[in-house]
């Protein structure tokens, strides 16, 4: 997909180096941001924890949970653990974490080696997947950088592992790091760490990362001066699908979505705006007014997510669009939870007979019993994503969804996708032959 | 739940959706907090397991084909286990 970065009209941070036309390079990026911070002892361990926790800082992976929680818990382990830093973005839409690591790297790295420290970790290991070869170079030349300079405490390792939707999930990287294959494990327990071999692991996402680093130069004071009370800083949004300029920007958390469509040139009004990412949720194409925060969004059943922004435009067939990308996230399934394996295709199925004008009449209250029956019962959060996004899109389209119950297609409906699908076919042909 | 029940601690049904295979035995011996959905995988009720059907919940997880089933005191998402490592599982 295109990643170029469109003019930014917020507050640069992360990309304050990159938005004035610098380069990713070690020298520019010490200029602009300052030395990287340095934590040796107890007391600066913990002046950084407490910034970190007063800043509010989320999790930019799609859970958005606060990082000091989990930086937290893996301080307190008795055996040094290991910090994973997550690039993997499996999120066919998004394309941030790559920007970011491309741009400024060095960000990222400082952030790891100040998140290693306070939780006294063994080493680093930067996930990114062998596809993302532009992310992964730009990583390649700032380690070398860094380590003539000798400015790292801890030795980073780069590491390829698989790219595929779920490889980012949490205890997926874990288990690849572990030797596994890289599947989500089950975990009922989110409170105790997940380790590789015997050693405890900490995930983060790069972008998280980059703010760590920021926190630790200047302070939580600061974070907080941009962005919602309720949501503080600013986050990295891959805006796609029907805009001018499509890429990844830097905005202030609680910026209204419309802002950053105008940013992003989108000149009429979206058929539907997709947010979070394939596991999110629609919105109105009026409901541009919302603010791009999470408690906002979770009043309308989204969520920031990865930070895609994703705009369907007017004369595309949002159920037939969220039919493909069910079908994508099913196609995804690792297959090892039954209500996941079996319980995607049979809704991506439903949805796409409704698109197509070929519901039966049972249709509409078997989709909707299905989508009850599935969440909350995989390992990972992907069949959870999926019944976010087919639920949303029900009540977002609700009058095409009433036209298509009537049999009724769309001309919508062979509009050419608007989001990448990777190897998902034309949807319909399953249809085939069992059309009554 | 808050029903006044005088249990210790109190229990509930956890599934490994992993593990899992749908044989369905729970759903048979405990349709009181076990519903089997279209595709045979179980679900199971989040409230504690009732006294009176601890016994039978116990038969259930021991006769659990694919040891999926486990009982586990305090809510669902609070109960202390180590993860399992990718490692130990092959």
């Amino acid at each position: 997909m295109t990643t170029t970065t469109t003019t930014l009209r917020s507050t640069s941070r992360l990309l304050a180096v990159a938005d004035n036309g610098g380069g990713p390079d070690l020298d520019t990026h010490v200029q602009v941001h300052g030395d990287p911070p340095r934590l040796t002892g107890a007391a600066a361990r913990d002046g950084v924890l407490g910034a970190l926790s007063r800043s509010g800082v989320t999790g930019r992976g799609g859970a958005g949970f606060p990082t000091t929680r989990k930086v937290d818990l893996l301080a307190r382990q008795r055996r040094r653990p290991v910090l994973l830093v997550n690039a993997m973005e499996g999120e066919p839409a998004s394309a941030k974490d790559r920007v970011l690591l491309e741009r400024a790297p060095h960000l990222v790295l400082d952030g790891a080696q100040v998140t290693g420290a306070l939780i006294r970790a063994d080493h680093i290991v930067l996930c990114i997947p062998a596809e993302h070869g532009g992310a992964a170079h730009a990583v390649q030349v700032a380690l070398a950088e860094r380590a003539r300079r000798r400015i790292d405490a801890l030795h980073v390792e780069l590491a390829a592992p698989p790219a595929r939707y779920a490889a980012g999930e949490e205890s997926a990287l874990a288990d690849w790091a572990a030797g596994g294959s890289g599947l989500p494990m089950f975990r009922p327990d989110k409170g105790v760490p997940m380790a590789v071999r015997r050693s405890p692991v900490l995930v983060q996402n790069a972008e998280t990362l980059a703010h760590v680093a920021l926190v630790a130069r200047h302070g939580d004071a600061w974070y907080r001066s941009v962005g919602a009370p309720d949501a503080p800083g600013t986050t990295l949004v891959t805006v796609t699908g029907a805009v001018q300029r499509p890429g990844v920007m830097e905005v202030e958390l609680g910026t209204p979505v419309g802002h950053i469509l105008a940013w992003a040139e989108v000149r009429r009004q979206p058929g539907g705006v997709l947010l979070g990412g394939y596991g999110g949720a629609w919105i109105e194409g009026s409901d541009l007014d919302v603010p791009f925060s999470p408690a906002a969004l979770r009043e309308r059943g989204a969520a920031v997510g990865a930070g895609v922004i994703g705009v369907l435009p007017a004369g595309a067939c949002g159920l037939a669009e969220t039919a493909r990308l069910v079908a994508y996230l099913a196609d995804e399934s690792a297959g090892q939870c039954g209500p996941c394996t079996f319980g995607l295709p049979a809704v991506a199925e439903d949805l796409d007979r409704l698109a197509m004008g070929a519901a039966d009449p049972a249709l509409l209250e078997r989709l909707r019993r299905r989508l009850e029956v599935i969440p909350g019962r995989g390992a990972c959060g992907l069949p959870d994503g999926a019944v976010r996004l087919a639920h949303s899109a029900l009540r977002v389209f609700a009058f095409d969804v009433a036209n298509h119950a009537r049999r009724r297609p769309c001309p919508g409906w062979a509009h050419r996708p608007t989001f990448p699908t990777p190897g998902v076919r034309r949807m319909s042909l399953w249809t085939t032959g069992t059309r009554r | 739940m808050d029903d006044g029940d005088e249990t210790v601690t109190e229990q509930h049904l956890r599934v490994d959706p992993v593990a899992c295979d749908a044989f369905g035995y729970c759903a048979e011996l405990l349709p009181e907090l076990v519903a089997l959905d279209e595709w045979g995988y179980p679900v199971v009720s989040d409230r504690a397991v009732p006294p009176a059907l601890l016994d039978l919940a116990r038969r259930a997880v021991a006769e659990c084909p694919r040891r999926a089933l486990s009982l586990a005191a305090g809510k669902p998402s609070v109960t202390p286990k180590r993860v399992r490592l990718a490692s130990s599982r092959r």
